[in-house]
């Protein structure tokens, strides 16, 4: 679980005029010295440009060269890599399991947090515990999930097989086959995250401000008109920014596929980031996995990209 | 960056963040449209039991016998009754609590070191000019945009270098840089008046007491709600340890659950019985800190995956 910040928190006081900062004690009776702020900021930097900046950089240049993993190798292959990357057909199998994933998970993830937090914020009886059952799931690590579902989908003994045999489906092999096997990880992400989307929409419904649904009532309209023409209009932002959220965090999907496929069967359920995992640390090609890892890296800056613009024109 | 982007309310005390985290906000239900309550009941009860049921099954069948958990037809309630003898397979025979133990170990160190030293850089870039401050923060917004996944390849090789595989610290420092709590912080440290620190270096206080002993204690809410996120990523890694610890004695719990794979065979319910013990302490955090983790969710957007 990583983290993403697309909201800067303020502390509900005045905000100061970022022209002017304060002067970090120079000439004055103070520990720091003139140079105060850099004290401040180097214990961070150094940990940021040795595990960030550092390997950024040297990944884009080992993606140049022919390095491996056991240290034979390392000439400069020039763009190589990135050609052989551009006519493998595994590539584009996983680039667009991929897309295929992200959006397969990004629609039910949008659609079913909106509903619970549509129906959370009722106000009915029981709020903790509507919380705590839609959140929970959220905060397993990812382990405990893939074991959850791998046990839910087994194809005897699984409860979801169990389920469907009662009203005369299956046996499934959810995880087995081609077909199906994609479905069961996007069925266990929407468990897993969906809590999260859901706060989002709870905080956006908190937000929409009761006089709005006074006007409403008093024009007369009713229950279904008013979630089509005040509700959902005014969670529009929220859900522009679980959309481009939810987009980004679906597309460098990892953990669960590896745990609950591994890729398989046949590749169906393999990822760009598993299939860069797969040059590197069992095909031993760090050059070839790094040129990948770029490729994958330049679709995620321009679609950050695209996304800062879009909100920029929206507040314009 | 932070014009564009902010979309959610703010935490001012008693504004909306801040009705969410406490629980009801019932104030404002005559103003809500009125589905038919029974309607929503209904809906609300079915959803919430169906995102409920992965984790009772879970449950129930870490407290069968293998041979339970193996019998057809599945049953919620087994034959012969309950017993916890999973638990104790898992606790006496498997690694697990030594796995626990090393992801609270280095989850620890990761939160405490990275909390201080992001929360002092974001004072520095909020309070100070030194030469590059500017171009250092915006290195620092941008590499928000780094996904951490990409990074498997070049820091494995770095930490190779380094003669840091299979060690915690392999573990812990590339989980030390988190460019997104600097921001959060430093949009923290804006809002907090001058006039306080102003007054303080009138008496003489140098910057790094004045931090120490009148911005942080001022930033208790929002430290919090970091240190929370934080910990929660760090205990729920799974790529970065998984590539950097092969010795089963060092891994952390999300990685070792997933890659080792015990010699008694197929164990259906010593499997869910290890899950329910891994999934517990997050559980337990989050019921001790409900409040903390909703309102830093919906006020900034923090803990996306």
């Amino acid at each position: 679980m990583t983290t993403a910040a697309q909201v800067p928190a303020t502390a509900g006081t005045r905000p100061r005029d970022p022209s002017a900062p304060v002067r970090g004690g120079s000439g004055r009776s103070g520990s720091g010295g003139g140079n105060a702020g850099l004290w401040f900021t180097l214990p961070f930097l150094v940990v940021f440009a040795g595990f960030l900046l550092w390997p950024v950089v040297y990944g884009l240049y080992l993606a140049f060269t022919d390095a491996s993993l056991t240290g034979a190798g390392g000439d400069l292959v020039g763009f190589g890599n990135f050609g052989e990357a551009l006519g493998d057909p595994l590539v584009w199998r996983t680039l667009l399991n991929t897309v295929y994933f992200t959006i397969a998970s990004t629609i039910p993830l949008v659609v079913i947090p909106l509903v619970m937090a549509l129906l959370v914020h009722l106000g009915l009886p029981g709020q903790w515990l509507w919380r705590l059952a839609f959140f929970a799931p959220y905060l397993l690590p990812v382990t405990v999930v893939s074991l959850t579902w791998v046990w839910i989908f087994q194809p005897q003994l699984g409860l979801l097989n169990d389920w469907l045999g009662a009203v005369g489906i299956g046996p499934v092999l959810w995880l087995q086959q081609e077909s199906t096997a994609m479905w069961g990880i996007v069925i266990a992400t929407v468990w897993w995250t969906a809590g999260f989307n859901f706060l989002l929409y709870l905080a956006g419904l908190q937000g929409i401000p009761g006089h709005v649904y006074e006007a409403a009532a008093l024009d007369g309209a009713g229950p279904w008109r008013v979630l089509r023409s005040v509700t959902l209009p005014m969670l529009g932002r929220t859900t522009g920014l679980v959309v481009v959220l939810q987009l980004l965090s679906s597309l460098k999907v990892f953990d669960q596929i590896y745990q609950m496929t591994t890729g398989g069967p046949n590749n169906s359920t393999r990822s760009v980031l598993l299939y860069v995992y797969d040059q590197g640390f069992s095909g031993y090609r760090l050059g070839y996995a790094s040129a990948i890892a770029n490729i994958f890296f330049l679709i995620i800056v321009v679609l950050s990209i695209a996304q800062l613009r879009l909100f920029n024109r929206r507040e314009a | 960056m932070s014009s564009t982007t902010s979309t959610l309310p703010a935490s001012a005390p008693g504004g909306r963040a801040d009705r969410l985290a406490r629980s009801g906000s019932r104030e404002s239900t005559s103003a809500r449209p009125r589905l038919p309550r029974a309607v929503g009941l209904v809906a609300l009860v079915v959803m919430a039991a169906l995102w409920l049921v992965p984790l009772v099954w879970a449950l129930v069948t870490a407290l069968k016998t293998e041979a339970q958990a193996a019998a057809l037809p599945l049953r919620w309630l087994p034959e012969g009754g309950f017993t916890l003898d999973s638990f104790r397979t898992v606790l006496t025979s498997s690694n697990l609590p030594l796995w626990m133990l090393n992801s609270a170990i280095t989850s620890i160190i990761i939160t405490a070191v990275t909390v201080l030293i992001s929360a002092m850089a974001a004072y520095g870039f909020s309070r100070t000019t030194f030469r590059g401050r500017k171009v250092l923060f915006a290195l620092t917004i941008a590499a928000i945009m780094v996904p951490p996944q990409i990074l498997i390849v070049p820091l494995f090789r770095e930490m190779l270098a380094l003669d840091l595989v299979d060690t915690y610290w392999g573990i812990i420092l590339p989980q030390l840089v988190a460019p997104v709590m600097v921001f959060v912080l430093k949009n923290f440290f804006d809002a907090i008046p001058v006039e306080l620190e102003e007054a303080a270096r009138m008496d003489g206080a140098g910057p790094f007491r004045i931090f120490w002993q009148i911005v942080l204690p001022l930033s208790r809410s929002v430290l919090a709600a970091v240190s929370i996120f934080v910990f929660i990523g760090a205990w729920n890694n799974f790529l970065w340890p998984f590539i950097v610890v092969n010795d089963p004695a060092l891994m952390t719990m999300p990685v070792g659950l997933a890659t080792v794979r015990n010699a008694f065979g197929v164990t259906f319910a010593a499997d869910m019985a290890g899950a329910i013990i891994a999934a517990l302490p997050l559980l337990i955090i989050f019921m001790l800190f409900q409040r903390q983790i909703i309102k830093g969710v919906a006020t900034t957007g923090l803990g996306g995956q």
